[in-house]
């Protein structure tokens, strides 16, 4: 038995603490500069690459929107490089931190701003395809679920060694669709939580 | 140093379904989760600096112009890794109920009242020796809605990151010897009774400001531990 600290729901409250700049309706605190620290929008200054959108809705089992779910993401820069020490690379952005949070709004909608991560080394010195690594919380979850999403317009998603390890017919929940709206490439993912088309959901 | 993020360690974690917390019925997975190596994309993780916080971001107490209401504590604890070294530079971020048992939050509507001087958020970065410190009130109870006349025994909620995206917690914090343990399912729903007592804080006399706080202490311990010769040798 281990002794780490068990987790617990993040609850239905977490707006004002941890995204208070989110969609959620909070009341907000008009006398304290209660600045964001972790936001939606992960485009730098610094950040080169192909500015995407990412955009989805989180269901429960019944197909209703999840309003109250905050997803968080993790991904590499551009060239594939992520901001962190154990990254067995140099990172070229240095203000791009590649970690955004998004809470659902009243639709179950999230979006994130950010740009399209590289390829990036996976186990056995073969490349992982571009992926980002999402991480969903709620009231009803006890603990996060991690999941990953890859884009429909890379070619090398039939090798990527995390989803070939996923059943051929539930690999499609992985996959986020392109479409443009004006300039900008806006790929969709949605979160089915449980249910007919459930998210391929990891342990790890 | 190289960590290793043993998957058993999650052995006590709450199951994803558990029914007595009835929100858990839809919003759990009901497929089996698929298990994965740990790639680089896992075992790195956000790492945030001391640029994250401001000054009076971990003091609850003065984020308005007069003090909120309640009774003033002082929590503190070390952030640890699985061989307990502590883990430095880190962020923990709280949020909370005020005195009365009421979030900030227009979705809570429990008939208690706000307190014009506290919001209940708070966060900090830990010391080179994984210490973090908040000053804040102590939350009140509240009732919710999962079965008739549930109570939330009184909590913090934290938010903690660690090493790698794999060190990722979100708990809360209870207070010693709440009577409403055994009626809440959340807390519960870690059924290893020792792995629920590390959720609840101990009361710490010698960290009390005598005529000014009450102190409670909570050490939190992340998943990852160091690489030994063994697990070496299955390489």
């Amino acid at each position: 038995m281990s002794d780490i600290t068990p987790s617990q729901t993040v609850g239905p409250y977490f707006a004002y603490g941890l995204a208070p700049h989110s969609r959620c309706d909070w009341k907000p605190n008009q006398n304290y500069d209660w600045k964001e620290t972790i936001g939606a929008n992960l485009v730098t200054p610094d950040a080169s690459g192909q500015r995407i959108r990412i955009e989805g809705s989180v269901l429960d089992g019944d197909g209703k929107p999840i309003n109250d779910a905050m997803i968080e993401i993790w991904q590499a820069d551009a060239q594939g490089r992520y901001a962190h020490a154990r990254g067995e690379r140099p990172r070229p952005n240095a203000k791009f931190t590649g970690f955004g949070r998004s809470a659902t709004d009243k639709d179950g909608v999230y979006s994130f701003d950010t740009v399209k991560p590289g390829a990036v080394p996976g186990p056995n010195g073969k490349p992982q395809a571009p992926h980002i690594v999402v991480c969903v919380y709620s009231r009803g979850m006890l603990r996060q679920i991690y999941t990953r999403l890859y884009f429909a317009d890379e070619a090398g998603n039939d090798a990527d060694p995390i989803l070939t390890l996923v059943p051929g017919d539930r690999r499609g929940t992985l996959i986020a669709h392109k479409s443009m709206r004006g300039e900008l490439p806006v790929y969709r993912f949605d979160i089915r939580v449980q249910g007919e088309n459930e998210t391929v959901f990891f342990d790890i | 140093m190289t960590l290793l993020f043993p998957r058993e360690s999650l052995s006590v974690y709450p199951k994803h379904l558990t029914p007595e917390y009835r929100s858990t019925v839809k919003r759990s997975p009901s497929k089996p989760l698929i298990i994965v190596p740990h790639t680089l994309s896992e075992l790195t993780g956000p790492v945030y600096g001391h640029d994250a916080v401001q000054e009076g971001d971990n003091d609850l107490t003065k984020q308005h112009k007069g003090e909120p209401l309640g009774e003033r504590i002082i929590v503190h604890g070390q952030v640890m890794d699985e061989d307990k070294r502590p883990v430095p530079d880190t962020l923990v971020e709280i949020w909370q109920a005020n005195a009365c048992g009421r979030y900030v939050h227009n979705v809570d509507q429990h008939p208690a009242p706000l307190d014009p001087n506290f919001t209940g958020s708070g966060r900090t970065i830990t010391d080179k020796n994984g210490y973090y410190r908040f000053v804040t009130v102590k939350p009140g109870a509240y009732p919710w809605g999962n079965h008739p006349n549930a109570w939330r025994p009184n909590h913090i909620h934290f938010s903690v990151f660690g090493h790698s995206f794999l060190s990722r917690l979100v708990t809360q914090m209870y207070f010693p010897g709440d009577p409403l343990f055994p009626f809440d399912p959340i807390f519960n729903s870690v059924t290893d009774e020792k792995a629920r007592q590390r959720m609840v804080s101990r009361f710490d006399l010698e960290h009390t400001i005598p005529d000014w706080a009450l102190c409670f202490r909570f050490d939190i311990v992340l998943r990852g531990r160091e690489q030994t010769p063994q697990d070496m040798d299955k390489h």
